[in-house]
């Protein structure tokens, strides 16, 4: 009969940890930026239909980076918390906080429990009535749940994407000319062109409506860029 | 097991069987349901006409301000008329309660469906989940609890503004030119058939659909005219390619105060 080798814990969560960090690093970039006119989401997609930035409710916006159908299963999941906790209550009750937190509750207790961890890494922002109040909420593959700053980078060439941006973004900068700062510092980071209609936008803008969560137009994007 | 509390922690990978709000709701045992049970049913409060006309660009929808318990009026300035998403509008006649939370989870539903597959639902789709709605309540309709909605919107696939019907069953059906519901509606709708023709601009419209209520209003003692002295008017929503726009209580002013005038 053969016995099981015995694994100890730390090298047990290591190696989750690790195999996890290897997926999202593979994963195209996401820079999120909060602006004075609202927060702004941009990454590489050359997918029009596999999206990794979408609307989860009037402010709120969700992102990921990893394996598409993790995210989007968590994406999902958020959206349909987010759709019953405004209708069994009130639509000002969903909040980014409320809905970081179970994600955090959830990648954690897939990272520990489940066969392999999810090779995600997500960010939940919701806009406020100023940039000071937005609220932005990172989530790792094992559930750590950090506040992160008004400008971050999720995925591939995070730090030197973060240096980059860092120099040119304020939080008066008119939202065109952080698209385009995001977009020159992602291509420099992959060292590429990118195709003008390969970028995936997500928008929360700071004006009253209900929904505030939109895309960029073709049209907006390449005059923002020009 | 269903549970009836909405802020569990995040459910991975839950089974619902389609991108669906209301499902989720029943998955938890928390979709909204009346038991009336047997016998008589008390008086409750009513909404009256609605109505929903085509114009040259989009359609419109319109309400009285009125809601009926009996003999008594329950309410004096009920909206009937709401946006249901950007391109399409709902109102609503019957048991006003029960109503007022269809529209609401239809709202939301449409909202969800959005969020979930990434595209809104076509019109069409719309109006057959509507029905479905409706359907779903016709064991309480048959008990004198009846909510029958309107349905109005502009489909961006064929470029123009289309209105539904409805009917307790389920029915759904496509009107051509103006429809109405209510115990008014039988007036207001031989009021449309003299005064609505092709090609209407947005004001005169707007004009008609107060025409219609005020007519209404004469003959049907459950709906409410506009009320210039408390400032009580028809909530009205119009629908073009732009998307849906309420008409607010200042323009309606204006048009209420034209319309009382021209009464003979």
């Amino acid at each position: 009969m053969s016995m099981p080798f015995y694994v100890p814990p730390e090298q047990l969560v290591k190696d989750r940890a690790d195999f996890a960090r290897k997926g999202v690093a593979r994963g195209k970039p996401i820079v999120v930026a909060a602006i004075d006119d609202g927060i702004l989401l941009v990454s590489e997609n050359s997918s029009p239909s596999l999206r990794k930035i979408g609307e989860v409710y009037d402010r709120i916006a969700f992102a990921g980076v990893g394996r598409f159908n993790e995210f989007e299963t968590l994406r999902v999941a958020g959206v349909r918390y987010a759709d019953l906790k405004g209708y069994s209550y009130a639509r000002s009750d969903v909040t980014a906080k409320g809905l970081a937190n179970a994600y955090s509750q959830t990648l954690g207790q897939i990272f520990s429990h489940e066969v392999k961890p999810y090779e995600v890494d997500i960010i939940v922002a919701e806009l406020a009535a100023t940039v000071d109040e937005d609220k932005l909420f990172r989530i790792q593959y094992d559930g750590t749940l950090r506040d992160a700053d008004g400008l971050t980078v999720l995925g591939a060439g995070e730090e030197e994407i973060t240096r980059v941006l860092t120099g040119s973004v304020a939080s008066d900068t008119p939202m065109p000319v952080v698209f385009a700062a995001a977009c020159d510092a992602i291509e420099r980071a992959a060292d590429r062109e990118i195709a003008p209609d390969a970028w995936e936008t997500g928008f929360l803008e700071r004006t009253d409506t209900r929904r505030t969560f939109r895309r960029l137009t073709l049209a907006e994007m390449t005059a923002a860029r020009q | 097991m269903t549970s009836h509390t909405p802020v569990g922690p995040l459910r991975i990978g839950e089974h619902v069987a389609d991108a669906s709000f209301l499902s989720i709701l029943q998955e938890r045992g928390m979709a909204p349901a009346w038991d009336a049970g047997v016998g008589a049913t008390p008086h409750l409060a009513e909404a009256t006409t609605v109505l929903a006309l085509t114009w040259a660009d989009g359609v419109l929808m319109a309400g009285d301000r009125r809601a009926t318990a009996g003999n008594v009026i329950a309410h004096r300035r009920v909206r009937k008329v709401y946006p249901a998403d950007e391109h399409s509008a709902v109102a609503i006649s019957g048991t006003a309660g029960m109503a007022v939370e269809l529209i609401k989870l239809f709202q939301t539903e449409l909202e969800h469906y959005e969020k979930i597959e990434g595209a809104r639902l076509s019109l069409e789709g719309k109006a057959n989940y509507l029905a479905r709605m409706v359907r779903g309540n016709l064991a309480l309709a048959f008990q004198g609890l009846i909510v029958i909605p309107l349905f109005c919107g502009y489909d961006e696939a064929t470029g123009t503004g289309r209105l539904f019907s409805f009917d307790v069953v389920g029915g759904r059906y496509d009107e051509l030119n103006y429809a109405t519901t209510g115990s008014g509606g039988s007036e207001a709708k031989s009021f449309l058939k003299s005064a609505w023709r092709p090609d209407l601009s947005r004001e005169e419209a707007l004009k008609i659909a107060v025409e219609a209520l005020v007519a209404a209003a004469e003959e049907d003692a459950a709906t409410g005219g506009p009320d210039i002295k408390r400032g009580i008017y028809p909530n009205i929503v119009v629908v073009s390619a732009e998307g849906v726009a309420e008409i607010q209580d200042d323009a309606l002013a204006g048009i209420a105060e034209t319309v009382l005038e021209g009464r003979p």
